[in-house]
């Protein structure tokens, strides 16, 4: 997925994973290599996300193929679980429970001392500012606070891989920002993060990669601009922020590629669509040398998420 | 996500972390949540009043004497605890209340949709059997044990309270109660094993529940070899005052103690393999549960 040279034991590895409900597909002949930092898992309802994750979690076994958590089978929970936490999207919680001991329960588990139990707890509380509402029975938290809850558990015990399906929702804008300034710095220390959203600017903003699922296919991997640059049939869509768009929209044509030059609605920026981006900037550089344009801004008008996923997705698809 | 504290908290827990010793502290830890959510859930207000079904029953005795003449007769107390024992409390109130106990200790997190939790712990599968068996386990032999004893003791002491401090202090009552406590538990273990494969394989364990419960009811009826694939067979052989089973009965020699009670303990051992290899292949989605 990244250039990195890495072995099967540093990475996330499905090896023509399929599974099937019965007879309905859940994900078909899926191979996908994940390195660390954060891959989001974007697609629309029953793309197969949640597919994807519970496989990796051992919660689903696969109808065919092999997957593999930095060297671990999912069928070895054990081994598996110290690696891996994982933050699923059922929102439901052992009876009775207060935060902290849903955390300390889990951390138990593992193995760990009194005192160690304690000391994690404690970190986790503080990593998504549950602390305060610790002594509280889950059965009374907002939805905001189960949410957090459940991703302190899932982060307690430090794993180097954090799968986290849909870990956004129920967070009012200050919780999301602060969520998300909590996935960056857990990438930045070389975590894994697997997440799946269908916020798609959140997900832009944060993610080194993507995954595009659709149907229960692969759609298309990679960085979101490398994924963009090899949609062919879409041509890449610039605005450019100028003083005179009409003249340039007489020059651009000069060059083979361009399709469509569009004035912006404010008469002050041109839309061009091109199949050769590369090109048309030298030819932008050379209008510009010739002085007969002042500009303000160039911009890739769709090369985010939300236009690879409109292109990709909302349209039929290629099928990987 | 590290530091000082973090590092000295992982190294401590590794410390502890030989293979025997983690399985160990794994089920402790699932008996502790369990046996509390056993105990203090809404779902045990039914074993709370199951079990203090036949303390009820024998309280009203006690309040309301019956003019039969056998319960003016010290002598035939024994007798009448026998019935009691083997019509209310084992194929009542120990088997219901096993049935309700052992059949949610996974149907129970899956309605609740919270078995994901378990299987997303660093837990082997049939470690976590074991815990919750043994919670299961747990919780039926204090509720059931202790309705087995005070159902008894109310039988006695109210009517004849000095004869029964010394039946019970110097005569055959301890070694009664003791019997008693032994087969309740027994029941506990050998009824446990078979509800919680049920509540394992069957969406909807009711029907059977019922099932087995009318193959233990009607077990008297059974030719001699069919009595022996029974939970009750065993419990009758170990019984400290034998019992008619009535006209219809089919006579049977009883099993040995020596030959019941390991034979309900393999039963138990082998049921629990069986969850084992159930469990491990066992999928998450909750869908239609």
């Amino acid at each position: 997925m990244r250039p990195a040279a890495k072995t099967q034991e540093q990475m996330i590895v499905f090896e023509d994973v399929s599974k099937f409900y019965g007879e309905i597909l859940g994900v078909n002949r899926v191979n996908l290599s994940i390195a660390p930092g954060i891959t989001s898992l974007v697609g629309p309802n029953g793309s197969g996300k949640t597919t994807l994750m519970n496989l990796m979690t051992g919660l689903l076994k696969p109808t065919r193929g092999r997957i593999s958590v930095l060297g671990t089978s999912p069928d070895d929970p054990q081994e598996l679980f110290r690696k891996v936490g994982y933050c699923a999207q059922f929102d439901s919680f052992p009876r009775g429970a207060t935060g902290r001991e849903f955390i300390e329960f889990y951390l138990r588990t593992h193995g760990c001392t009194n005192r160690a139990v304690e000391n994690l707890t404690d970190q986790a509380l503080e990593r998504v500012s549950m602390s305060e509402a610790a002594e509280r029975k889950v059965a009374g938290y907002s939805k905001g606070m189960r949410q957090r809850i459940r991703l302190a558990q899932s982060i307690a015990h430090n794993p180097a891989v954090l799968i986290l399906d849909e870990p956004l929702n129920g967070l009012d804008p200050m919780a999301r920002a602060e969520i998300i300034r909590l996935f960056r710095q857990l990438a930045a220390e070389g975590l894994y993060l697997i997440i799946s959203s269908h916020i798609l600017h959140e997900v832009d903003m944060m993610s080194d990669s993507v995954v595009l699922l659709n149907n229960g296919y692969v759609v298309a991997e990679g960085n979101v601009h490398g994924v963009r640059d090899e949609i062919e049939e879409h041509p890449m869509q610039i605005l450019i922020r100028c003083d005179r768009p009409q003249h340039l929209a007489a020059r651009v044509f000069e060059q083979d590629g361009v399709v469509e030059a569009r004035l912006h609605d404010d008469r002050r920026g041109l839309f061009v669509k091109t199949r050769r981006p590369d090109d048309f900037y030298l030819l932008l550089n050379r209008v510009v040398l010739d002085g007969d344009l002042q500009i303000e801004s160039i911009a890739p008008a769709d090369d985010d998420l939300n236009a690879v996923y409109q292109y990709l997705i909302s349209s039929d698809g290629g099928r990987g | 996500m590290s530091s000082t504290v973090e590092s000295e908290a992982l190294l401590e827990k590794n410390t502890r972390e030989t293979q025997w010793g983690l399985w160990v502290q794994q089920t402790l830890a699932i008996l502790r949540m369990e046996v509390m959510k056993n105990f203090l859930s809404r779902r045990a207000l039914l074993i709370y009043l199951l079990a203090a079904l036949p303390v009820f029953l024998l309280t009203l005795l006690a309040l309301f004497p019956p003019d039969a003449d056998e319960f003016g007769n010290f002598n035939e107390l024994s007798i009448i605890y026998s019935a009691i024992y083997n019509a209310l409390i084992l194929r009542t109130v120990v088997f219901f209340g096993c049935a309700w106990i052992f059949m949610n200790l996974f149907r129970g997190e899956v309605v609740d949709r919270s078995l994901h939790y378990y299987f997303l712990s660093p837990v082997r599968r049939e470690v976590l059997v074991v815990g919750k068996y043994l919670s299961g386990l747990l919780t039926a032999i204090i509720l059931f044990g202790l309705t087995t004893l005070v159902s008894l003791f109310m039988l006695y002491f109210p009517r004849f309270s000095a004869e029964s401090v010394r039946y019970f202090s110097e005569g055959a009552g301890f070694g009664q109660a003791l019997t008693y406590l032994g087969i309740t538990t027994l029941a506990c273990i050998g009824y446990g094993a078979i509800f919680l494969i049920v509540g394992l394989f069957f969406r909807n364990p009711i029907i059977p529940a019922l099932l087995i419960y009318g193959w233990e009811w009607l077990n008297f009826l059974l030719p001699p070899l069919l009595k022996k694939a029974s939970v009750i067979h065993y419990l009758h052989s170990l019984m400290p005052v034998p019992m008619s089973e009535g006209p219809f009965a089919v006579m049977a020699e009883p099993t040995p103690a020596w030959i019941s009670v390991p034979s309900l303990i393999v039963f138990t051992a082998l049921v629990l393999v069986l969850a084992g290899l159930h469990i491990r292949r066992m999928e998450i989605s909750y869908v239609g549960d």
